[in-house]
């Protein structure tokens, strides 16, 4: 069901001169559009099991980047390969292949699908990529226990906390063994105590089972834990390397 | 993602919305229901008409005296006694004429002991019952030595029988007929309404010289006041009603160029006017319900949309974990097509129930068939997908950025 490691020493995620322009009508009759520059020739290599830190300011290009990193968005010229493909040539159907397959996402407001329990959450990209409905639940079960919330399996997402809701997001990024999980301000909506253990997951699964992580923050101590940081300002690379400590 | 899974889907998010999904699903239920009673009223309209026209005798020409005129006055039909018995007689030898049956009619009081009833009283050849494929339920019909003698014997249609006799056998019992003593030798088998819609066994039949002689005073001794003919075959009906045209214009010497004093009447055809008639009708009240079936289409379809945008960010979500664009066409399909089917099941219920109210509380015969059951339900999930396709294309089209961004 998931694709085959690439043998050769390709990086995971290979990004060229990225741009990306937003056309905006201009509202004004006949005014047709205006057109908004977000990110100018972004470069970026990641390696396979690095973990990284995006952050910047707000309207610094990191969450479009990080959308075009999903193969959520397309870029507006430049060239993204993920795991040796280049993303510019694939088919809507093969971008959401990409997406169930190769990507975990985890987003700040945890995006589970409502009034559904936490086991069906999990089991959901499951279900997309073609289990039946009893393996995608036998191995969500077995995710959810991971994460922690092996008791919870039956609760919807309102009736859990938000750091178990993002848990529940957690175990569904990995449910079909991503190579890559791509985090939008996972502790965002969450307090101190709970951030560090939703990070000490992160860190956990990038340790022990050799994920790459790219998460995108604005908290320094949250970058802290990760061991490469990418700072974008006005849609350019300003920095790239070590996390300053 | 297999299809029942997607299915799965489809049921979990119409129960989220049980009065909504309700709502929607009436749309559909009425229409469909409209429908299915609609044509199961039609359908029995045309059964009534159909078994009228079969209850009156295949292949039946009816050939009446009169449309004659005399100078510019016009008379009616029937008002002149133009035919005979001889024509009878002569028509009857045809080739392609199977049998004649001459009648005449008139109407009088029947006694027995102490019960009267006044009815139609018929005075008709053996033939008669052949033509009208009319056979005797007890006793006997008359025979061609009754017609020959103008014997006193009656033949009896049901309601006549019960009315003077109630559960007594009638089979051999004298009545009167404007007094004189009549023998009754049979009670005809049930036979219903014809087209007028007058109840057929609400009748007495006599032989036709009896009539003549000693019932119905008459003062052209030997006419008839009208004849069924049968032809045949249906292949031979045109050529039938020629040759007796031809005949009854050269027997009655009318010279070239003058009316017939006779008209020919071929309850084939009118049979088909009046089978054509119950169809169209069968028809109309089926389009009429159709239409209560698109509106309710159009109810799916703007709740649909309505879904479609609550759901956008939902919709986001599923994008981002790999959900493919057919997939989330065929969610926001199914869950048209299963408010569609659903409806459909119990429109179809609720028709087949009103179809069985209307025919205990009127006399309105109703028929329901598979097939209009078919029909109906396959127009409900036409409309389903119709309606349904364009809201779930537009789900399938979103961007999944902007759709995940949607608040």
């Amino acid at each position: 069901m998931i694709p085959q490691r690439h043998v050769s020493g390709d990086p995971l995620l290979k990004v060229e001169n990225l741009s990306k322009t937003y056309s905006l009508d201009s509202g004004v009759k006949g005014g047709g559009t205006v057109n908004s520059q977000v990110l100018f020739d972004v470069n970026l290599t990641i390696e396979r099991g690095e973990f990284v830190a995006i952050m910047g300011h707000s309207g610094s290009g990191k969450s479009t980047l990080m959308n075009i990193l999903g193969c959520l968005d397309t870029p507006t010229s430049g060239h993204y390969w993920l795991d040796g493909r280049d993303i510019a040539s694939l088919s809507d159907d093969e971008l959401a292949r990409v997406r169930n397959r190769n990507i975990g996402f985890v987003f700040q407001g945890f995006n589970l699908l409502k009034r559904m329990t936490a086991l069906d959450n999990v089991a959901t990209p499951l279900l997309y990529a073609g289990a039946t409905r009893s393996e995608s639940r036998k191995r969500a079960l077995e995710l959810l226990r991971q994460t922690g919330l092996g008791n919870f399996a039956a609760y919807q997402p309102n009736q859990l906390s938000g750091g178990q809701q993002q848990r529940v997001a957690i175990s569904r990024a990995l449910v079909n063994n991503p190579q890559l999980i791509l985090a939008d301000e996972p502790t965002g909506n969450l307090d101190t105590q709970t951030s560090r253990e939703i990070m000490a997951i992160f860190e956990q699964l990038n340790r022990e089972q050799g994920i790459t992580i790219v998460l995108v923050t604005h908290e320094d101590d949250i970058a802290a834990c990760t061991r490469r940081l990418v700072r974008l300002q006005d849609g350019r690379v300003v920095h790239d390397g070590r996390v300053p400590t | 993602m297999s299809l029942l899974a997607i299915i799965g889907e489809a049921l979990r998010a119409l129960r989220l919305n049980r009065l909504r999904t309700g709502l929607t699903m009436l749309g559909m239920i009425i229409g469909v229901a409209a429908v299915v009673l609609m044509l199961a009223v039609g359908q029995g309209a045309q059964t009534t008409v159909n078994q009228a026209i079969s209850s009156m005798g295949s292949n039946l020409f009816i050939v009446v005296p009169g449309a004659t005129s005399s100078g510019a006055l016009r008379s009616a039909a029937g008002s002149v006694q133009t035919l005979t018995m001889g024509d009878a007689l002569a028509i009857a030898h045809l080739p392609s004429i199977k049998a004649t049956a001459p009648l005449i009619t008139g109407t009088a009081q029947l006694n027995y002991g102490a019960n009267n009833w006044s009815t139609s009283v018929t005075g008709v050849t053996p033939d008669y019952f052949n033509v009208r494929d009319w056979p005797a339920e007890s006793g006997a019909l008359f025979t061609e030595v009754d017609l020959r003698s103008a014997t006193r014997v009656v033949i009896l249609g049901q309601i006549t029988a019960r009315n003077l006799f109630g559960d007594e056998d009638p089979t051999g019992k004298t009545i009167r007929i404007k007094n004189s003593p009549f023998v009754v030798a049979g009670v005809l088998a049930p036979k219903g309404q014809s087209l007028d819609g007058r109840d057929q066994d609400d009748a007495a039949f006599i032989p036709i010289t009896t009539g003549q002689s000693q019932i119905f005073g008459n003062q052209f001794p030997g006419t008839i006041r009208f004849l069924m003919v049968q032809g045949r075959s249906d292949e031979v009906m045109d050529e039938a009603e020629t040759e007796i045209n031809q005949l009854l214009r050269q027997r009655h010497r009318l010279a070239e160029g003058t009316e017939n004093d006779f008209t020919v009447r071929n309850m084939a055809a009118l049979a088909a006017v009046a089978t054509g008639a119950a169809k169209v009708m069968s028809i109309m009240l089926g389009s009429i319900a159709s239409i209560s079936l698109l509106v309710g289409g159009i109810g799916i379809m703007n709740i649909m949309l309505v879904s479609v945008t609550e759901r956008t960010r939902e919709i986001g979500i599923r994008m981002a974990i790999g959900a493919n664009r057919r997939a989330i066409l065929t969610q926001f399909l199914l869950e048209a097509l299963v408010i569609c089917i659903m409806g459909g099941l119990i429109g179809v219920a609720i028709g087949i129930g009103g179809a069985w109210a209307v025919s205990r509380a009127t006399d309105m015969v109703v028929v329901i068939t598979f097939g209009m059951v078919a029909l109906a339900f396959a127009f409900a999930s036409a409309v389903g997908i119709f309606f349904g396709f364009y809201p779930a294309k537009k789900a399938a089209a979103l961007k999944p950025v902007e759709a995940l961004r949607y608040e």
